[in-house]
């Protein structure tokens, strides 16, 4: 075994994210070691998978023997159903952990899947935010505040273990067939509601295109925060007029006590916190990324605007 | 049922049908120059022809329609020392008045369809904007920005020209005893300069005061509404009256320092830009024949 070079851990490798990453890994023939707690029904066979909670020591035992190089940890689930203390745990437990495995077996490259989502969108945000600008998201969707924390215990990790080179990723919304986020679902629906009179504009980023800056961000050298931005900005409208999808305007005063009840009823799968994000500015500068690893989309703006569908 | 019952009225399609109309009135009164000045527009657009503000040519054409007609036939804009305007980066400084911000719109068409290389101006809005429906998408969409200092940076790196009035809405509603007297300036603007090392280019709008002269403003009805003024004008509504504007372009004003000096440093600064204002201003009064005819 000690032969090999060292593997690539990937947490939350089940989720649908997860093997879009692991494929593409898979392809460039790296050692791949997948964590997570769900069953993986298509997995290669030459891809070695532990199904354990990363929070169990059965975990730490993984990383224990394992000969980990790297680890990619996006075990952090979004799940609007489940309660603001299981998030809390699964997400903000589980990657303390993941992160002391780190620190403790000399695993070499960290890169976390955090989200630009932890700004929050805000009718006074510049029209770029660049990595420093304050984490404001749970200030009004206090629902996703465990999103915020497990970005700055990274953070803070990042300072505290110069020894592991760090970076956390804050891509924009991904969007990709397989993908069952609150974007990707959106813009499937037939009838969506758009908040009247608004129209931000937003950014998305293919899930192949978030995968393969994961990937990038494995390279020798590179540690910090970056924002990852797809092919561009693009206004709400704008994409449903491209594809062809005729959404329901609703006054903005009404919308939100009204998808409240119906996510509530459980008619609706959207918690009324997402509204901020089809009302207001939350758009990103990525040039940073850009600018330290070359990074370029491979799908262009049309492209990824259909990715949700197709 | 996934065919709605009753079909909403469409937004987009009123939305769309306005858009044209206004878009021929700008074509009409604007003619061949004015198509000749958009296609040399420097614009940083994606397919869907948007910028990454969202700014939109098309909403930009739209908008230029009753503007035009204001500039040409109500206001009967004269235009003065526009060829200084440098073509790259600048900050452009104005008094602000008339309680409507229309001076900022004719500084606006004055350098769409007199300045050289044609400019689409980029002004500041607050940042409250951006919580009004429908006004928020059209300042987007035709290139107004929330006044964040990291907008108006991004925008003068990109060689932008950007609008600005230090006296806020100060000046926008004072009260028509106090006309063309300049209020206190911010110096936000200055900070902006001396960051991004752009030329300020002084304004004096002539004209914009008589508009929509105010006697008095109702502050605690203001407070009340949580608007920034109540001003009590002669139409009462907010209709401008035919005044005739004269828009006086400045040499423009080169500063060297550093962008955090202390408030004093700053002070003096940005009254060397209020002076040259105050001195513009007072020379097109001089100069002006007639306020209405």
């Amino acid at each position: 075994m000690s032969s090999e070079k060292p593997a690539i851990a990937i947490t939350g490798i089940c989720g649908n994210l997860g093997q879009v990453l692991a494929k593409l890994l898979h392809k460039r023939e790296e050692r791949i070691v997948g964590i997570d707690r769900r069953l993986f029904p298509g997995k290669p066979k030459d891809l070695e998978f532990h199904q354990v909670d990363i929070r169990k020591r059965k975990a730490e035992e993984i990383f224990r023997k394992g000969d980990i190089g790297a680890l990619i940890h996006m075990g952090i689930m979004h799940d609007p159903r489940m309660t603001a203390e299981e998030h809390h745990h699964f997400n903000v437990l589980g990657t303390a952990k993941a992160l002391e495995y780190c620190a403790r077996y000399g695993v070499e490259k960290l890169v976390v899947l955090s989200s630009a989502n932890v700004y929050g969108p805000h009718p006074a945000n510049p029209n770029f935010l660049t990595e420093d600008a304050p984490l404001m998201a749970s200030a009004r969707f206090g629902d996703i505040r465990d999103l915020v924390e497990v970005d700055i215990l990274a953070q803070s990790f990042l300072w505290k273990h110069p020894e592991v080179e760090t970076v956390i990723l804050r891509p924009v919304h991904i969007v990709g067939p397989t993908i069952q986020n609150a974007p990707s679902r959106y813009l499937r629906l037939r009838r969506p509601w758009t908040l009247m009179g608004f129209d931000p504009m937003v950014q998305l980023i293919h899930v192949e295109d978030a995968c393969r800056a994961m990937i990038e961000a494995l390279r020798p050298g590179l540690r910090g925060v970056f924002n990852v931005v797809g092919p561009g900005e693009v206004s709400l409208s704008t994409i449903f007029k491209e594809l062809g999808t005729n959404p329901v305007p609703v006054p903005h005063p009404i919308a939100r006590p009204l998808l409240d009840r119906l996510f509530r009823l459980r008619v609706s799968n959207f918690p009324p916190g997402e509204l901020d994000h089809i009302q207001f500015q939350g758009t990103v500068d990525g040039s940073r990324f850009v600018k330290e690893t070359g990074f370029r989309p491979k799908y262009d703006l049309r492209e990824t605007i259909w990715a949700a569908l197709r | 049922m996934d065919q709605a019952p009753l079909r909403l009225p469409a937004l987009g399609e009123i939305g769309g049908a306005l858009r044209r109309q206004f878009q021929e009135l700008a074509f009409r009164l604007g003619g061949e120059r004015l198509r000749e000045r958009l296609r040399t527009l420097r614009l940083h657009t994606n397919e869907f022809g948007q910028d990454p503000f969202g700014m939109d040519l098309d909403y930009v054409t739209a908008a230029l329609g009753p503007l035009l007609w204001l500039y040409q036939e109500y206001f009967r804009v004269q235009v003065r020392g526009i060829e200084k305007v440098p073509p790259g980066r600048c900050l452009l400084v104005s008094n602000h008045s008339g309680q409507l911000p229309l001076d900022g719109a004719m500084i606006a068409v004055a350098m769409l369809m007199h300045a050289e290389p044609p400019r689409a101006v980029r002004s500041m809005v607050e940042r409250w904007v951006p919580t009004l429906p429908f006004v928020s998408t059209f300042f987007s969409r035709a290139g107004q920005v929330v006044g964040t200092p990291e907008n108006c940076i991004r925008l003068l790196e990109n060689e932008e020209a950007i609008l600005v009035f230090p006296e806020g809405t100060r000046g926008l509603n004072k009260v028509f005893a106090r006309r063309y007297q300049l209020a206190e300036f911010g110096q936000g603007f200055m900070r902006l300069a001396l960051a991004t090392r752009a030329p300020i280019v002084p304004i004096a709008v002539i004209g914009a005061e008589e508009q929509a002269p105010a006697l008095v403003n109702l502050r605690p009805l203001a407070r009340l509404l949580r608007m920034p003024a109540v001003p009590i004008t002669p139409t009462i509504l907010p209709i401008p009256l035919p005044s005739r504007y004269t828009i006086y372009f400045g040499e423009p004003m080169h500063f060297e320092g550093r962008p955090n000096e202390e408030d004093r440093v700053m002070e003096k600064k940005v009254q060397e830009v209020r002076s040259t204002i105050q001195s513009m201003v007072k020379v097109g009064l001089e100069e002006r024949k007639s306020i209405y005819f």
